[in-house]
């Protein structure tokens, strides 16, 4: 009986280890939340790539502004565009019908995008764009195939597309998937893409928790404090116990 | 002056006579172990949640429209109000955590025998409205997942053959789950149920208080004073409420007073709840993914059905049995046989012996067996039901009502060592 049960949960355990992951293999997402040159490289590119179709709806610009050390009056001129005030929530004017009708589907809200897509999905989505023809924007992703977004960021990036290598495989000469490579005509080499797609990601990172380091900061003293309690409760609990033993 | 008013209060109302009753003076085993200490624990995650939950509504909006954004509101713009929500959504979390854990005691030491049996209904009724309250209150921030979640459990009800499309009309108030659906669960979250769960546990107490306390070792502290057992020194140092000796026809041995030595004691487990539980509030409140699910960062859209619906952990073990049978309606017939199940335990245990100490050895097997099936189940019903987890969902289903199967056929004639005279 126990023999069974043992290799029941053996097999079980095995068969956890296969469950299906991601069709691609995700790139490790190089998050610093302390770093603020970084988030506010992101939040530039968010604000002048990404928000004229997606918003972020429950973050509001004074939250960025402090919480990134963004000067409000610089703030205000060189990343909020349309006249809205500081205190206002990060939105467009793109009608949710008009984002279908164009589109295919409404753009969606990036508040939270992180937590739902991992900020590796997104660093990895981000960067796997590449021609093809067949699609109404003349892109497609590797990561999210038939996406209905256009590669915004192709100026940055230069025109992508997959690359092929001629190998080996049992003994047959096969075309294989290499990755993605640019024609260099972006204005970004391929370390800088990287980089600023790793700002972009840290950045949606942040808005997507804003009160993480915050939480952090407040978690180490909250345990310090409940570490000398445990140790007090403990003294406490053994003299009243000496009655017992 | 002070007694006066202490002595005009207890003449109209003996308060003083009680806490004797029920704290100062109560006899507890001398014996509690590490199990012990989660029934404490799930006191405090109950003041938890209130709290926290009378808070959280004061920024909630129970609307299809406002909720999700009025839970990113207290999540962004609310001082402190991330903090409040996370104590909120880890402590479901940790509401069963403990929860099971003070079942698995139970199990371990036949607190449910006579003459827990009451107190073990009580305590399975608790569980009936937790899981209640907890599926109500996962639908309120309005998410993806919340919305789904919601759609499948429902769904569960609507299997049942004649009645089962009119009472799911009757739980959603509403063709589709809708705005009307979590008004009412809102509701139900917060006064309905709350109130059922605090009555719930008052009487879990009283029932407890009645009988006394099991202890690891599974014999009674309170012996028929006829002579066959002395008290010791240790026994004579503490008084106890006459109640519990029935006006000498009990003595107690063996026993501490619940205060000052058990909430001292309780303290420290508290401590190291607190540790943990402050860990996962601080710097893992999604849990990996398992206490806040990716998708439910999503609002609700019923247009859009992820790819992968699975309800919160604590739920998976029933819900595995529930997927493992082919047939949607005995599946649910199944699901709520294996509450059922426990909840008739006292009745299927027919062994006198009470604690797993003394029990044969067959009886550890079956409960490693039954914890193995349970924690497999749970495992199973996060995976997507395919190929090879539906064949292990359905081995491990088997186990899980062997256990109860089996325990009712050897109890009867059940090999048990000796008990001892005294707790050890």
């Amino acid at each position: 009986m126990m023999k069974t049960l043992l290799s029941a949960v053996a097999l079980l355990a095995s068969s956890l280890a296969m469950a299906a992951g991601p069709a691609v293999q995700l790139d490790k997402a190089p998050i610093d939340l302390t770093d603020k040159a970084s988030l506010q490289n992101g939040a530039r590119l968010f604000q002048n790539y990404c928000l004229g179709c997606h918003q972020m709806q429950y973050q509001r610009y004074s939250r960025t502004f402090s919480d990134l050390d963004i000067p409000e009056e610089l703030g205000m001129e060189h990343l909020m565009f349309t006249g809205e005030k500081v205190g206002d929530h990060i939105t467009n004017n793109m009608a949710p019908k008009d984002g279908e009708n164009w589109f295919g589907v409404a753009p969606p809200d990036l508040t939270n995008v992180a937590r739902v897509r991992g900020p590796d999905w997104l660093y990895t989505y981000l960067r796997a764009f590449y021609t093809d023809d067949t699609r109404p924007f003349g892109v497609n992703n590797e990561v999210f195939p038939l996406v209905a977004m256009p590669h915004v960021l192709q100026e940055l990036q230069g025109v992508p597309s997959k690359t092929f290598e001629t190998r080996l495989v049992d003994g047959q000469p096969k075309e294989v998937y290499v990755g993605i490579k640019t024609d260099g005509s972006g204005e970004l080499s391929e370390e800088e893409y990287d980089r600023a797609v790793a700002d972009l990601v840290n950045y949606m990172e942040y808005v997507g928790e804003p009160t993480k380091l915050e939480a952090h900061a407040l978690g180490y003293k909250v345990m310090i404090f409940l570490l000398i309690f445990f140790v007090l409760a403990y003294l406490l609990k053994k003299e009243y116990w000496k009655d017992v033993h | 002056m002070f007694k006066n008013l202490m002595s005009w209060i207890e003449y109209r109302l003996p308060f003083m006579d009680k806490m004797n009753l029920h704290v100062m003076q109560y006899p507890a085993p001398k014996n509690f172990n590490f199990w012990y200490f989660f029934g404490s624990l799930a006191m405090l995650v109950l003041v938890n949640q209130i709290v926290t939950g009378i808070w959280l509504t004061m920024n909630y909006e129970p609307s299809a429209e406002g909720a999700f954004a009025s839970v990113e509101y207290i999540m962004r713009d609310v001082e402190y109000g991330w903090l409040l929500r996370y104590m909120h959504s880890t402590g479901a979390s940790a509401f069963f955590v403990v929860v099971y854990l003070h079942m698995l005691r139970g199990m371990m030491y036949g607190s449910y025998q006579k003459p827990r049996e009451l107190l073990w209904i009580f305590g399975m009724l608790i569980f009936l409205v937790l899981m209640a309250e907890a599926f109500m209150g996962y639908l309120l921030p309005w998410g993806q997942m919340s919305f789904w979640g919601a759609q499948v459990i429902i769904g569960i009800f609507g299997t049942i053959p004649f009645i089962g499309e009119d009472l799911t009309l009757w739980i959603r108030g509403d063709y589709v789950i809708s705005g009307a659906t979590l008004n009412r669960f809102f509701a139900l979250h917060v006064i309905a149920l709350p109130l059922v769960l605090v009555i719930l546990v008052f009487l879990h107490i009283m029932a407890l208080h009645e009988v006394g306390s099991n202890n690891p070792d599974g014999i009674d502290i309170k012996k028929d004073n006829d002579g066959s057992v002395e008290q010791t020194e240790a026994d004579k140092k503490f008084t106890f409420h006459q109640y519990f000796t029935r006006g000498g026809k009990k003595v107690i041995v063996d026993a501490i007073p619940f205060h000052p030595y058990y909430t001292v004691k309780d303290l420290v487990g508290v401590a190291g709840f607190l540790l943990i539980f402050a860990w996962v509030i601080f710097f893992l409140p999604e849990g990996g993914g398992y206490f806040l699910e990716p998708p439910n960062f999503e609002p609700a859209n019923p247009l859009k059905t992820p790819a992968h619906i699975a309800p919160v952990w604590y739920f998976t073990p029933f819900y595995a049995i529930l997927r493992a049978i082919p047939h949607p309606f005995m599946g649910a017939v199944a699901m709520f046989a294996a509450i059922v199940a426990l909840a008739l335990l006292p009745w299927l245990d027919r062994g006198r012996v009470r604690s797993v100490r003394y029990r044969s050895g067959l009886h550890k097997i079956n409960l490693i067996n039954f914890c193995v099936s349970f924690v497999a189940l749970g495992v199973l019903g996060v995976l997507p039901a395919v190929g090879i987890y539906t064949l292990l969902a359905q081995i491990f289903s088997f186990t899980y009502f062997a256990f109860f199967v089996l325990l009712f056929f050897y109890s009867k004639n059940e090999k048990t060592k000796p008990l001892p005279v005294r707790v050890t």
